[in-house]
């Protein structure tokens, strides 16, 4: 049920961004708001400086009376790419550490970002139960942070700015967020907080609340990250889209220059929202923690 | 004016209100941690994740009406 509603979401931007574009050009002009937005929205194929590369495409399979589309797209490439980019950014910065014991240049730099993780995130957040959780906080961050950075590579895309992504890492964070809570609590006690704590009576309304609840935390920060990532491309379009309707070289002067700017406040945001990400899904596997050191029956957030 | 008309400018009119309350939300939220921090500078580190923490929260909220408003212009 959460991942229609997000999908179905994610499906009526898409849409209504495609229905603003159609009405931006009313008078039979080539639509160059639909034609811009197509290199941010996913697509069957690749963007490369030599022209396009075009994707293996499968007919949906069904499963479970759902078609599911397992076709690789633009985003699906950039996730793998980022994946293994992850995979090997590790590897060699970890063995460059082990050996030179100083780490210097870039090793160094990831290093930094890691032990910022490790101690002002989990730590903060969990306590010394968080160095157990660690590995999934690093992971998340440099996760969400590469494929945030690679949308602003050219040619590049941005799979964080496709909310099935989002949503898979929601589900993730809300798996964690649960696991570590009952890991903490015990079940006996992870259910008894779904009451409340409140007079029998009032039970009826009170689970519902909170099981609702469950799902609003992880279901914001699918919709945070997408809509964050996608929110600095289409103000790059919209902005973009101005030379092409005012057709001058001197109104290019202000847009591109716009641009700019905002290309910088994008590689800010693209560290930002891994940050709130990672620190957010902390917060919530700390406050399901912290729900242990207290006794079932009190007040909790 | 129809009701698909009327379902734009709701949707437009909620976008803004939305937005207003956001702005206003996140504003309040940074003046206070700013002056926290400019009050006592050696708790500026706690106070900006606190901050941070609280201004993903409004934004989410954000979010979630401007979600509303998306699926009220698409109908």
């Amino acid at each position: 049920m959460q991942q229609e509603a997000e999908l179905m979401a994610g499906s009526a931007a898409s849409d209504t961004l495609q229905a603003a574009a159609a009405h931006a050009a009313p008078h039979g002009e080539e639509n160059i708001f639909a034609e811009l937005l197509h290199h941010v929205q996913d697509a069957p194929k690749l963007e490369t400086p030599f022209g396009y590369l075009y994707l293996p495409q499968f007919e949906p399979v069904e499963i479970l009376g759902m078609s599911i589309d397992f076709s690789i797209t633009k985003h699906v490439v950039f996730l793998w790419f980022a994946a293994a980019l992850l995979c090997l950014t590790a590897v060699v910065v970890a063995r460059r550490i082990a050996r030179q014991r100083v780490p210097s240049g870039f090793s160094n730099m990831v290093e930094a970002m890691a032990l910022y993780v490790r101690d002002e995130i989990a730590l903060y957040t969990m306590g010394a139960r968080g160095l157990q959780y660690t590995p999934y906080l690093l992971t998340t961050f440099f996760f969400i942070l590469l494929m945030n950075l690679l949308g602003l590579i050219p040619y590049g895309a941005t799979s964080t700015s496709n909310v099935n992504v989002t949503a898979g890492l929601a589900i993730i964070a809300f798996l964690m967020i649960q696991a570590s809570a009952i890991r903490a609590q015990g079940v006996r006690h992870y259910l008894a907080h779904l009451t409340g704590g409140v007079h029998w009576a009032l039970w009826p309304i009170m689970v519902p609340i909170e099981i609702i609840g469950l799902f609003t935390k992880p279901f914001a920060l699918c919709v945070r990250l997408f809509a964050n990532m996608n929110g600095g491309h289409i103000v790059i379009v919209s902005l973009i889209g101005l030379i092409f309707l005012f057709r001058s070289y001197l109104v290019a002067i202000a847009p591109a220059s716009f641009v700019v700017g905002i290309l910088f406040l994008e590689m800010f945001v693209a560290l930002l929202q891994a940050y709130i990400f990672t620190m957010l899904t902390a917060t919530f596997m700390g406050l399901g923690m912290a729900e242990a050191e207290h006794d079932g029956q009190g007040a909790h957030a | 004016m129809d009701a698909i008309g009327l379902g734009y400018l709701a949707a437009g009119i909620g976008a803004a209100l939305t937005i207003i309350g956001a702005g206003h939300g996140i504003g309040k939220l940074a003046a206070a941690a700013m002056e926290a921090s400019g009050r006592q500078p050696e708790v500026a580190g706690p106070v900006r994740t606190s901050m941070l923490i609280a201004a993903a929260l409004i934004e989410g909220v954000t979010f979630f009406s401007l979600a509303i408003c998306i699926i009220l212009a698409t109908k």
